[in-house]
C-alpha cells in the first residue's frame, strides 16, 4: 500500500516536471521543472526498492549516482543560461538573440 | 585469478580520461606531446582489443573482478569493436585536425584550453558506452557524453551556440530521465540491470511494454530520429567544426547503438513489434524530410547537419525487419546493413564537417555562396568532400553503397516496396543537396582566399574521405568482424561471408 502511494506520487511529480519543462518559457523555470521530474524518477526508484523485508540496496546506490549527475547538470545549465542572458539579454529559448 | 582483471579494452576508456585530466592542468606548451601520446595509446589499446576479439571471439570483462549484478560488466563482440574502431579512427583524426584548428590568437587559446579536456572526456565516455552491456551504465555514459557534448557546442560563446547548446541540454536531460524511468521499471520487474539477465527474466505484458516505450522514447531523442531531430541542426551547425564532426559521426550513434542492442536483446522478450514498425516509419520520414530541408539551407554547416538527420533515418529503416515473422535472412541483412551504415555515415560525415571547417577558415563565413571558386585553391579539401559525397550518395565504391544495398535486398526478400522507394529517393535527394555544395566549389570564379588554411586540416579531412571509400572496398573484413558474437538470429546472412 505504502509503495503504491509513493509510486503514484513519484509518477505525478515526473509528469508535472515534464509538463513544466515543455510549457514554461523562462529558462530557470524549465530547470526547476527538470529537477522536479528527476525527483519523481528518484522517488520511484526508492519506492520500488521496498518489496517486503529488507529494502534492495541497488536502487539506492543508483539514486545516489543519479543525484550527483542531476546536481552537476543543473549547475552547468544555470551557468549556460546566465552566460546566454549576458550575451543576448533573453531568458527564454524561443526569442533567441534578442539583442545580438 | 587476476584480481585487477584489466584487459586491453580498459585502455580505450582509461587513456583518453587520463589525457583529459593531464590537459586540464598542464601548460599549453606540452599539449602536442600529451595529445600525441593519448592518441597513440588509445590506438594501441584498440588494436590489442581487436586482436583479442579476432583470436578468442566475443568475450566478457568484469571490471576489477566484480561481475553483474554488483559490478560493471563489459561485453566485447564484433559490433562493439566495429563502433569502437569508428570512434577511435575518427577521434584520432579529429584530434590531429584540432591541434591545427585552434590557432594562436587569444580567443582560440582560451577555447583550446577547454576543448581538449572536454573532447577527451567525451571520447572516453563514448568508449564506455560501446563497451557496456548494462542498462544503468548506459544511463551514466549517456549523461557523461551528453554533458561533454553540450559544453563543446557552447565553446564559441556566441549567442547561437549558447541557444543551441541549451536546447540540446534540456532535451538530452529530459530524454535521459525517460530512459532512466524505463530502466527503473525493468529493474523492479526483473531485479537486474544486465542486458542478458533482463532479457531472460522479462515476461511480455503491460509493464514490459511501458518500459520499452519509455526507453525507446528517451533514446530516439538522443539519436535525433525524426520528429525528435529538431535540436540537432542548430546544435551541430553552431559548434566548432571538429566538434560538429564528432557530434554527427559519433555522439548521435550512441543512442542508436543502445537502441540496436536493446532491440535485438530485449524487445523480442517484450514482444513489442509495433514499436519496431513505428521506428521504421520514422526512419523513412527522416530520410525524406531531412534531405528536403538540407536542400533548402543557405549555410554550409546547416546543409551537412540536415544531411545527418536524413542519414540517421537509414539506421532505423532496419528496425521493422526484426519483428516476429520476418525471415532470418532479411533480419540479419538489415542488422548488418544498419551497423555498416553507422560506420560509413560516421566516416563520411566527419570528413565533410572537417572539410567544411577548412572552407570556413579560408573565407571567414559559412554561407553557401562563399564557397564559389574555392575548389581551385583547395583541391585537397574539395577531393575530401567529393569522396565523402560519393559515400553519402550511396554510389559504389563509397562505403554508403553497401548498407543501402543490404537494406534494399532485405526489403526485396520480404516483398516490401516502401523501404525500397525511400532508399532510392534518399540517394537521389542526397545528390540534390550535395551538388549544391560541389557546384559552387567547382565554378571557375577567380576569388582570393582570406586566410590560407593549415595543411594539417586539409590532410585530416582527406584521410577520412579516403577511409570512407576504403570502408566500402573492405566489406569482407567488416562483415566477418560483425559476425563475431552477433545477436541470436542475426547471423544467417553473415555466415555466408567467407
Amino acid at each position: 500500500m505504502t509503495v503504491t502511494i509513493y509510486s503514484l506520487a513519484a509518477i505525478a511529480l515526473f509528469v508535472l516536471g515534464l509538463y513544466g519543462l515543455w510549457w514554461q518559457p523562462h529558462l530557470l523555470r524549465k530547470l526547476v521543472s527538470l529537477n522536479i521530474a528527476s525527483a519523481g524518477a528518484f522517488l520511484l526508484m526508492v519506492a520500488l526498492a521496498y518489496r517486503g523485508g529488507d529494502p534492495d540496496p541497488v536502487p539506492h546506490a543508483l539514486v545516489l549516482t543519479g543525484i550527483v549527475i542531476s546536481v552537476s547538470a543543473t549547475a552547468f545549465a544555470v551557468v549556460l543560461a546566465a552566460r546566454r542572458y549576458r550575451e543576448t539579454g533573453s531568458v527564454e529559448l524561443d526569442e533567441p538573440e534578442a539583442r545580438s | 585469478m587476476n584480481g585487477w582483471a584489466l584487459g586491453p579494452e580498459t585502455g580505450l576508456v582509461g587513456f583518453p580520461a587520463v589525457g583529459a585530466v593531464v590537459l586540464a592542468i598542464a601548460a599549453a606548451r606540452g599539449r602536442r606531446l600529451v595529445v600525441g601520446l593519448t592518441v597513440a595509446a588509445t590506438l594501441t589499446a584498440f588494436v590489442l582489443t581487436l586482436a583479442r576479439v579476432l583470436s578468442i571471439g566475443a568475450y566478457e570483462q568484469d571490471i576489477g573482478g566484480w561481475g553483474a549484478p554488483l559490478g560493471i560488466g563489459w561485453r566485447i563482440d564484433g559490433f562493439a569493436v566495429l563502433m569502437l574502431g569508428l570512434s577511435v579512427v575518427v577521434g584520432a583524426v579529429v584530434s590531429i585536425y584540432s591541434l591545427a584548428y585552434f590557432g594562436e590568437d587569444p580567443g582560440d587559446r582560451r577555447r583550446a584550453l577547454f576543448f581538449w579536456p572536454l573532447w577527451l572526456f567525451l571520447w572516453s565516455a563514448l568508449h564506455g558506452l560501446f563497451l557496456s552491456r548494462d542498462l544503468f551504465n548506459w544511463y551514466v555514459t549517456l549523461e557523461l557524453s551528453g554533458l561533454a557534448a553540450v559544453a563543446l557546442i557552447a565553446l564559441s560563446g556566441r549567442a547561437d551556440a549558447l541557444t543551441g547548446s541549451l536546447r540540446y541540454l534540456l532535451l538530452a536531460l529530459a530524454a535521459s530521465l525517460l530512459y532512466l524511468l524505463g530502466v527503473v521499471v525493468l529493474y523492479s520487474a526483473t531485479g537486474t540491470l544486465d542486458l542478458a539477465q533482463v532479457a531472460s527474466r522479462m515476461t511480455p505484458g503491460p509493464v514490459a511494454l511501458a518500459a520499452v516505450l519509455l526507453i525507446t522514447t528517451g533514446l530516439v531523442v538522443k539519436a535525433a530520429l525524426f520528429p525528435a531531430h529538431f535540436w540537432l541542426p542548430s546544435a551541430h551547425a553552431s559548434a566548432p567544426s571538429p566538434v560538429s564532426a564528432v557530434l554527427s559521426a559519433l555522439v548521435v550513434k550512441g543512442g542508436f547503438y543502445i537502441l540496436a542492442r536493446t532491440m535485438t536483446g530485449l524487445w523480442p522478450a517484450a514482444s513489442a513489434d509495433g514499436v519496431l514498425l513505428v521506428l521504421g516509419w520514422l526512419g523513412g520520414a527522416a530520410v525524406l524530410w531531412g534531405s528536403l530541408l538540407a536542400i533548402r539551407q543557405q549555410r554550409l554547416k546547416l546543409v551537412i547537419a540536415y544531411s545527418t538527420v536524413a542519414q540517421l533515418g537509414y539506421l532505423f529503416i532496419a528496425f521493422p525487419f526484426w519483428m516476429d515473422g520476418v525471415g532470418e535472412q532479411a533480419a540479419s541483412r538489415a542488422w548488418a546493413g544498419a551497423a555498416y551504415q553507422a560506420v560509413s555515415h560516421g566516416l563520411a560525415k566527419a570528413a565533410l564537417f572537417l572539410a567544411a571547417g577548412v572552407l570556413i577558415h579560408a573565407r571567414g563565413r559559412d554561407d553557401l555562396d562563399a564557397l564559389r571558386g574555392l575548389g581551385a585553391h583547395l583541391p585537397v579539401t574539395a577531393t575530401a568532400m567529393a569522396l565523402a559525397g560519393i559515400s553519402l550518395m550511396g554510389i559504389p565504391p563509397g562505403a554508403g553503397f553497401l548498407p543501402k544495398w543490404m537494406l534494399m535486398t532485405a526489403a526485396l526478400q520480404e516483398g516490401r516496396i516502401i523501404p525500397i522507394m525511400v532508399l532510392m529517393a534518399g540517394g537521389l535527394l542526397a545528390v540534390g543537396y550535395l551538388f549544391r555544395i560541389f557546384r559552387r566549389l567547382l565554378v571557375a570564379d577567380d576569388v582570393a582566399l582570406d586566410h590560407a588554411p593549415p595543411r594539417t586540416m586539409e590532410i585530416a579531412a582527406l584521410v577520412l574521405g579516403i577511409l570512407s571509400v576504403i570502408a566500402g572496398l573492405s566489406s569482407l573484413p567488416i562483415l566477418s568482424l560483425l559476425s563475431i558474437g552477433a545477436p541470436e538470429g542475426m547471423n544467417a546472412y553473415l555466415e555466408g561471408v567467407p
